[in-house]
């Protein structure tokens, strides 16, 4: 009887896993995307197949420069597949999607990075196989192009003069940053410390604190800033994340108005507290634009019109001229502010 | 019935079941776990008090009680499972899934109460999913429960895709709610501690609730004994989603947006509350407020690290240090208890 | 009323029973299924996904799952003692930020800074392992502890740094392949004379039939002569120090980050019991473990590369997981409804007439 018993278990463990696991192979849609990918890969063809691979899925900032991009596609005739990490976002979540372009033979990539190095590895093993590598909204030391949502200064020189103008030009900021690796997250950081001491002696940066791009720990954070700083004039937050999930927080407490708060965010979640008072103007460059340019940008790269030199020049649809500038970067042009004026124009 | 007042349980649960006289109950609450637990939590807060002058006044009150208000109902529901012996590791996600689902029928226009009772009893159905293979497929429910945490939170992530709820679209009395206040005391922390009290009195007075420590304290036994174990450990994953469930409503509330991600990794933080707050991994033994004063603990110390200088990035390590201090002290406590035990039997036998 | 049955079931062991003809007992293992359906899931892979026949397929999967496959080996035989560690892919972060900062911080020599890697990562071990082995603390709350505590030192000593740079000669070791060209990346080979180690360790030495004998009753064990805390105290060093060679590889592979494998020893258990180890403690085999981590190395390749979005890969594996463990019981269950078939006691159960001790369902769960 044992034995009966054993061996019907060990085929029913059989059976189920496997009906699991084969259901759940052959069910869903995307088998398709797999053909696509195998069959544009290469430079020089007609079509450019690309895959893109934002820091993580389920961010609306990424759901806009995709819809870019995919907008590009159709114009330029190719084709756009959005893979990426859902949730976590450590430092490797991205390299398994770059292998499977890798093995899918994609004609480009076009990645968000978590990391400037972490990526660096799996980058170069699509290289290997002739894929080119574009990076936008944030770079690593090893692609073709990198596709600049603003050059950093621009940014950094912007949020700095609006909480300056916010708070009077003299009083005490924070900055409530994303992940602590996030690479453009530092750098702007680091330019607007330097244009603070150059530019602005009475403002004083008392901390930085990370909410990682996180509804809940940006929401705590804010709160654990203003206990820590009671002193605070206002909140620079140069991610769509953190000023949101800040603004939620001011606008239900006593420093509702007292403190100010500025970054970059999108106008479909500022809208509220643009509206209620709690933020009087921020900045932000359109995503959309970002993936549309840089879908064109890796087009231009797969069909050879370009090779990321510096000096190299391609048409954008109807963003119009790029020139490639140093060290392989594109940029997309000044960040954009909004205020009560023009927020009801944008739905981003 | 009245031998289940025998049953082997510590702290607080093995005083009689009517009438505790006060005096047996101070002595309990000095030697009690709960106690210790408390007195570091009161000490932080005075700390942080004298080093930063407004902690105990205006917002920063206000969110010295209303934070802990999710991990407490993440808590008690977590305590409720710990002492049957078991484990659910899929709060965290069941929190993700109720928060968005409260969310999304607010913005396709539900009243929030309809959308709050929704999201509990999402919440039960997802325990009850938890339970039933559990307790009738006697299985781990570490093993299931990790598997279901992913299996939830797959499925939130494919329900809602990159779409996120925000503020926006939450009935505005609802999202008040979040922050509304009696007597300066915000009103969710209210509501978890009468939950937390709930819990705590059914399981002091009840059959049921003397069943659940009965269970964990030795499940052979108590199946000799023939109590109604799959029902009550059932039960038991049942409270523990419905509690996420209302977890996740106010999850909705407080942070006025919900996306994909929410509650991820505050399983452990449940877990963890229960432990420092001196229950039993294994069961049998612990009780909610020490649940209840260790998810306070271990959000007052987030919040009170920075005031004391520590960088945001040590947090974590305090927090293991504190569990792992918290059991090597249960362990030390009790067998000091044991020897002397040993000896007061060798002394008159 | 818990049935008999499903007592049995859980409490079953592999022992294999030699009243049947060898060919049986090789098939009607939970080894042979997990085996049988890792060919299956690959050969459909092979055949109607488009790309996974590809040479990369191959080299790849091993890039990607070493890690899991290194933390398997030493959780294998923590989970078959009945315990468990869920610090290992914290341990994975701190060792790995020991190895950057030793190498760029102190100016260390590469080898030197793998030692200190190394070490790090035997005292994570001995910490745990103390824990366990001598105070005799339950393994899952002393983990838990220790997974918030090596994280936080390891987030702590970074903070928002992450250390690249490694020593070319070592990075480029890593992407070698065997003979160049073939899909085999040469690490292979030091992880399969690893895994071969423990298996032998495991299955054919004094050291790992004490493991089995710990798992199954530690009362017995002790009886005969089983160290069983010194036994223990090794398993978890042997956690750290394997977690340590981990860290080290996805340090060289991508770079030392404070926040590096996060989850990733959720990852690691559900390979483990996948591939057969009881939760419980007492019944496993490595090559079990072995063939579960590639299964799951196979199935989120196979589905990525169909364009599946990772949130399904999630589903599938979680459901796996459940199937996997409930399926032995659902099993005796429906066989037990069939009347006549299996002839067993119809009274309630009681604790002395079940051949195995009366705590053999919560065995792990000692304290």
């Amino acid at each position: 009887m044992k034995i009966k018993k054993r061996r019907l278990s060990a085929l029913a463990v059989l059976a189920l896993t496997a009906s699991v696991a084969l259901t759940a192979c052959g069910s869903d849609d995307g088998g398709d995307d797999g053909d696509d990918g195998g069959s544009g890969g290469g430079g020089g063809g007609g079509s450019s197949s690309i895959t893109m691979i934002p820091k993580s899925l389920g961010n609306p900032y990424f759901e806009a420069s995709t819809a870019g991009s995919q907008r590009a596609a159709e114009e330029f005739g190719g084709q756009v597949d959005e893979v990426g990490p859902t949730g976590d976002a450590g430092p490797d979540s991205q390299v398994p999607f770059i292998q499977t372009a890798t093995q899918q033979g994609v004609g480009a990539l076009v990645v968000s990075a978590n990391d400037p190095t972490a990526l660096c590895d799996s980058i170069e093993q699509a290289q290997d196989v002739d894929i080119k590598v574009v990076t936008f909204d944030s770079d690593t030391e090893c692609r073709d192009l990198f596709v600049s949502q603003a050059d950093a200064q621009g940014i950094a020189t912007k949020q700095i003069e609006l909480i300056a103008d916010q708070i009077g030009g003299a009083g005490d900021i924070a900055i409530l940053s994303a992940a602590a690796n996030a690479t453009n997250q530092n750098e702007w950081i680091g330019l607007m410390e330097e244009d603070l001491e150059a530019n602005y002696p009475d403002i004083n940066l008392v901390d930085t604190v990370y909410g990682d791009d996180d509804d809940q720990k940006s929401f705590d954070e804010t709160a654990a800033l203003l206990r820590a700083n009671p002193d605070l004039k206002g909140i620079v937050s140069p991610t769509t994340v953190g000023i949101a999930a800040a603004a939620r927080y001011l606008s239900t407490s006593e420093f509702k108005g007292k403190v100010a708060l500025t970054g970059l965010g999108a106008p479909s979640q500022m809208k509220t507290f643009i509206d209620d008072g709690t933020v009087t103007a921020f900045a932000l460059w359109n995503p959309d634009d970002l993936g549309y340019l840089a879908a064109f940008a890796a087009d231009a790269l797969v069909k050879g019109d370009i090779s990321g030199e510096e000096g190299d020049t391609f048409t954008a649809g109807d963003l119009g001229d790029y020139t490639v500038g140093a060290d392989g970067v594109v940029v997309l042009g000044d960040p954009y502010v909004f205020d009560s004026s023009n927020i009801d124009e944008f739905d981003f | 019935m009245s031998t289940l007042e025998k049953t082997p349980s510590a702290g607080p649960g093995s005083a009689p079941r009517r009438g505790p006289d006060l005096a047996k109950v101070t002595g309990d609450l000095l030697r009690s776990r709960e106690l210790a637990v408390l007195v570091v939590l009161l000490l932080l807060v005075v700390v942080a008090t004298v080093k930063s002058d407004g902690f105990l006044s205006g917002d920063s009150w206000r969110d010295l009680l209303l934070t802990p208000s999710i991990l407490l109902l993440l808590a008690a529901g977590q305590m409720l499972v710990i002492i049957t012996r078991n484990v659910d590791l899929s709060v965290g996600s069941t929190l993700g899934i109720t928060a968005y689902a409260a969310g999304d029928l607010m913005s396709s226009g539900s009243s929030p109460w309809v959308a709050a009772l929704g999201a509990v009893a999402l919440g039960a159905l997802l325990g009850a999913v938890n339970g039933v293979i559990i307790a009738f497929g006697r299985v781990p429910a570490l093993v299931i429960t990790l598997g279901t945490m992913l299996a939830f939170r797959g499925i939130l992530l494919h329900w809602a895709g990159s779409d996120r709820v925000n503020a926006g679209e939450m009935d505005p009395g609802f999202l008040d709610l979040g922050t509304a206040q009696v007597l300066t005391i915000p009103v969710l922390t209210i509501i978890s501690l009468v939950v937390v009290v709930a819990v705590g009195y059914y399981l002091r007075t009840s059959r049921g609730g003397r069943e659940l420590y009965a269970i964990g304290s030795d499940p052979d036994a108590a199946a000799l004994f023939g109590l109604p174990i799959r029902r009550r450990v059932l039960g038991a994953f049942i409270a523990s989603g419905a509690l996420a469930g209302l977890a996740g409503v106010f999850w909705a509330t407080r942070y006025g947006g919900v996306s994909s991600n929410a509650g991820e990794g505050i399983e452990l933080q449940a877990v963890a509350a229960a432990v420092i707050g001196g229950v039993a991994i294994f069961g049998g033994s612990g009780s909610v407020w020490g649940a209840a004063i260790g998810a306070f603990l271990l959000v007052t110390i987030d919040r009170v690290l920075p005031i004391l200088g520590v960088p945001d990035f040590y947090q974590q390590a305090v927090v293991g240090a504190l569990i792992i201090g918290a059991i090597v002290l249960d362990r030390v406590l009790a067998s000091r208890a044991e020897r002397r035990l040993a000896v007061e039997r060798e002394v008159a036998p | 009323m818990s049935t008999p049955t499903i007592d049995r079931a859980v409490d079953e062991r592999t022992y294999a029973s030699y009243a049947r003809p060898l060919l049986w007992r090789l098939v009607a293992t939970r080894e042979f299924a997990v085996f049988a359906l890792l060919a299956i899931v690959y050969v459909y892979a092979r055949g109607s996904i488009v790309g996974f026949d590809g040479p990369l397929t191959i080299y790849f999967l091993f890039l990607e799952s070493a890690p899991i496959m290194l933390l398997a080996l030493p959780m294998t035989l923590i989970i078959i003692t009945g315990e468990i560690d869920l610090s290992v892919a914290s341990t994975m972060a701190l060792t790995g930020a020991m190895l950057g900062i030793a190498y760029t911080k102190w100016d260390l020599p590469f080898l030197a800074a793998v030692g200190v890697a190394i070490v790090v990562g035997l005292l994570c071990g001995l910490v745990n392992g103390f824990l366990v082995a001598y105070l005799k603390l339950p393994s899952l709350a002393v983990t838990v502890g220790t997974l918030a505590l090596f994280r936080g030192l390891a987030e702590g000593f970074l903070g928002t740094e992450s250390i690249s740079g490694f020593p070319e000669r070592w990075t480029d070791l890593l992407k070698d392949r065997i003979g160049g060209d073939s899909s085999y990346p040469l690490f292979v080979i030091p992880l399969a004379v690893l895994a071969i180690a423990f298996g032998v360790l495991l299955h054919f030495t004094t050291f790992g039939r004490g493991v089995y004998e710990i798992g199954l009753n530690d009362e017995a064990a002790r009886f005969t002569g089983v160290d069983i805390a010194r036994t223990k105290l090794i398993l978890f060093m042997l956690a750290g120090g394997v977690a340590a060679l981990a860290g080290i590889y996805q340090s060289l592979y991508t770079v030392a980050r404070g926040d590096s494998a996060v989850n990733l020893e959720l990852q690691v258990i559900a390979a483990v019991l996948l591939g057969g180890v009881s939760i419980f403690g007492g019944r496993g085999s490595l090559p079990g473990v072995l063939a579960g981590v590639l299964l799951i190395a196979v199935i989120n390749s196979a589905m990525r590369l169909d364009g599946v979005r990772g949130e399904v890969t999630e589903i599938v594996i979680g459901c796996l997981l459940v199937a996997s463990v409930i399926a032995p019981t659902l099993l005796t269950w429906i066989s037990g409804l069939v009347p006549g078939r299996v002839p067993r006691p119809a009274a309630p159960p009681s604790v002395g007439t079940t051949p195995e001790p009366p705590a053999s369902g919560g065995s792990s769960l000692k304290s």
